[in-house]
């Protein structure tokens, strides 16, 4: 049986003057789940969840939390927590001031309190020591590790969370977002984050939501959307891409309009065929596409010249430029990196089990 | 090299330095000294002597220090009560607003305080503005509203108006909107928020504030003359008293003295209060 959602949306709008910010959004949040919404800049994300925890009214629509309506409740009545972008700590009060913040509100006994900061410290990894220390002599980690710890002790029904790694080096970043899942494993909240990180969508994520232009394109799991994205957009957002628009032939095979590909093995099973006439967009995804020697065949193939060869850690990506002058992006394992050299003629093949089509519009 | 550029900017701040000693420490020495001569003897070699300072807590001057104090510190109650919530609305809400009101305010200061009191003295006097309207409309009469100290507190409202409500504007300016609104979403209510974060984050306006209106209203004199009509005395009046017509320099100036300690002394104890580092996240030392 799956989870009862414990929030629900249902046409929330938002109008900024004339500009809409949120167009009729429709959402089910389920109980425990780790809901990541991603998108670009001005998509309409952060004043999404700025609706949801009340410091934003709604211009039209409802929202649930269980059986309850909420969008009239202010945000000080709801049972939501947000950790800021900024973190938004109180400068003027001790970590372990801030992280009790909400429990003084509530006017818990001071011992009561100060036990349940120094469980928060241990959860979050932090010395208890830091109970004392200033905010301005905390590190960028250990700040979010505070706000976490401030939000946590509301003890929220859903926390929410604006990008609040965005302003941290690479490395730490990198091990806050295992933090975080393994946070919401241990105390089985339900996590509402938003990221234009996709990576991190990916990392932590039960579910990735995409917004765009106010509002959702897709809501699926990470490898749902990664592989056969909704969209033109929603393909590009998550990652790398070869994107081809192609268009069905007599004989239902698809053919590219613009880079000639050869079609080998397109069976009426793939996926990959189309009606006479109908256009598509087929996506294959960089690591997906491989160099064929010259007595080798795939699914589809495509031919062109190795213009450029990028170190990426682990892997390599190669620019390829079509014979119409587009450009392909193929990666590699490093330890499969192609022999070939710069100006070399190429085969670039991939099979339909990993192509995805695209019929939008 | 950082030598030498210190030893030349401590050179360039000679001739600023001279002019601060004898525009502002040389009359504070000599009001010092006066305050310490006998009264009614003007010969300068004399023995200290103290007693103007046994005469002010003798001879009931003390009780136009109370008063003085008593209705700046009303006046600065008052004037933070009226002024928090318009410099509220100035920093955070109001957007061209809160010009035309900063220019509203400022407008003010461009006319004489004692050309503005006259105003209200016109308005408020038996016969004028507000009774003589009353008694046409209406037959109705009454006393006027001048000469009590409720007006002369008004009146130190109204004159320093400005000088609470413009540090005020900068100290809320200083409250980040995202502490207040991470206050709401933890729980917190208005009046919360107005406590727990509002107050100690906007304290040094609120400090700077306080301090500009208290000093200036504890030392003013034209509103207890010309709104009160001298209902109470002020101690800055007693000290223009004491210099001009009482030719009592040694007592006027140690009413000064008195009044400089005071007020030096409150100024040095509200500024150390506010640690505008540690406020804004600084480290304690």
């Amino acid at each position: 049986m799956s989870p009862e959602p414990i929030l629900r949306l249902e046409g929330v709008s938002k109008v900024f003057g004339e500009f809409t910010a949120l167009d009729n959004i429709n959402l089910e949040i389920d109980e425990g789940e780790f809901l990541t919404i991603v998108g670009p800049s001005g998509s309409g994300k952060t004043t999404l969840i700025r609706i949801l925890v009340g410091i934003e009214e709604l211009s039209k629509g409802k929202i649930w939390l269980r059986d309850e309506r909420i969008e009239e409740l202010p945000a000080n009545l709801r049972p939501t927590c947000m950790v800021f972008q900024s973190l938004a700590l109180f400068p003027h009060r001790s970590v372990g001031e801030n992280i009790e913040f909400p429990l003084k509100l509530r006017k818990q006994r001071a011992d009561d309190r100060k036990a349940r900061a120094f469980e928060l410290l241990d959860l979050l990894h932090l010395p208890r020591s830091f109970y004392q220390k200033r905010i301005s002599e905390c590190s960028g980690g250990e700040r979010q590790r505070v706000a976490l710890a401030r939000a946590l002790a509301f003890d929220p029904e859903i926390l929410f969370f604006d990008e609040p790694l965005s302003a941290l080096d690479f490395r730490l970043r990198k091990n806050l977002e295992k933090e975080l899942k393994d946070l919401h494993q241990r105390t089985g909240k339900t996590f509402v984050y938003i990221t234009h990180s996709l990576e991190e969508a990916m990392v932590m994520s039960d579910r990735i939501a995409i917004m765009r232009s106010g509002r959702f394109e897709q809501i699926a799991v990470a490898d749902e959307i990664y592989a056969r994205p909704i969209s033109r957009f929603v393909a590009e957002f998550m990652g790398e891409v070869n994107l081809f628009s192609v268009k069905g032939d007599v004989s239902g095979n698809p053919v590219g309009t613009e880079i000639d590909i050869q079609t080998g093995r397109v069976g009426p099973d793939s996926g990959m065929r189309l009606a006479q006439g109908v256009s598509a967009t087929l996506m294959v995804r960089p690591e997906s596409v491989h160099f064929l020697s010259e007595d080798s065949a795939a699914d589809f193939m495509v031919e062109g010249v190795l213009q450029a060869e990028y170190a990426l850690g682990s892997r390599t990506q190669y620019k390829i430029e079509a014979d119409n002058g587009d450009e392909l992006a193929v990666e590699k394992l490093r330890e499969d990196r192609f022999p070939g050299k710069i100006g070399d003629r190429v085969r670039l093949g991939w099979n339909a089990e990993y192509a995805h089509m695209i019929t939008e519009e | 090299m950082e030598r030498q550029d210190q030893r030349i900017g401590l050179l360039s701040a000679v001739p600023m330095g001279v002019v601060l000693l004898i525009s502002f420490l040389a009359p504070l020495l000599v009001i010092a000294v006066f305050s310490v001569m006998p009264q009614k003897v003007f010969s300068l070699l004399h023995l200290p002597d103290f007693s103007s300072y046994k005469l002010i807590f003798t001879q009931g001057y003390i009780k136009s220090v109370v008063w003085s104090f008593g209705m700046a510190l009303a006046s600065t109650v008052m004037l933070f009560v009226i002024c928090w919530p318009l410099a509220f609305g100035m920093a955070k809400v109001f957007k061209g607003f809160g010009l035309f009101i900063t220019i509203a305010v400022v407008v003010t200061l461009f006319v004489s305080e004692n050309i503005r009191l006259f105003g209200w003295v016109l308005t408020l006097m038996k016969g004028g503005l507000i009774e003589g309207h009353l008694r046409a409309w209406t037959g109705l009469t009454f006393e006027g509203a001048l000469y009590n100290v409720p007006v002369i507190v008004f009146g130190l409202v109204y004159a320093y108006f400005p000088f609470m409500l413009f540090p005020l504007i900068q100290g809320i300016a200083m409250v980040p909107d995202d502490a207040r609104q991470a206050a709401a979403d933890l729980g917190a209510s208005r009046w919360q928020i107005f406590y727990e974060v509002d107050l100690p984050l906007s304290a040094p306006g609120i400090v700077i504030g306080s301090l500009l209106s208290f000093v200036l209203a504890a030392g003013a004199m034209a509103e207890s003359k010309l709104l009160g009509g001298q209902t109470v005395i002020v101690i800055a009046d007693e000290i223009e008293t004491a210099f001009t017509y009482g030719q009592n320099w040694p007592l006027g100036s140690a009413l000064s003295i008195i009044l400089i300690l005071i007020i030096g002394a409150l100024s040095i104890f509200g500024i150390n209060r506010v640690n505008l580092d540690l406020i804004m996240g600084g480290r304690r030392s």
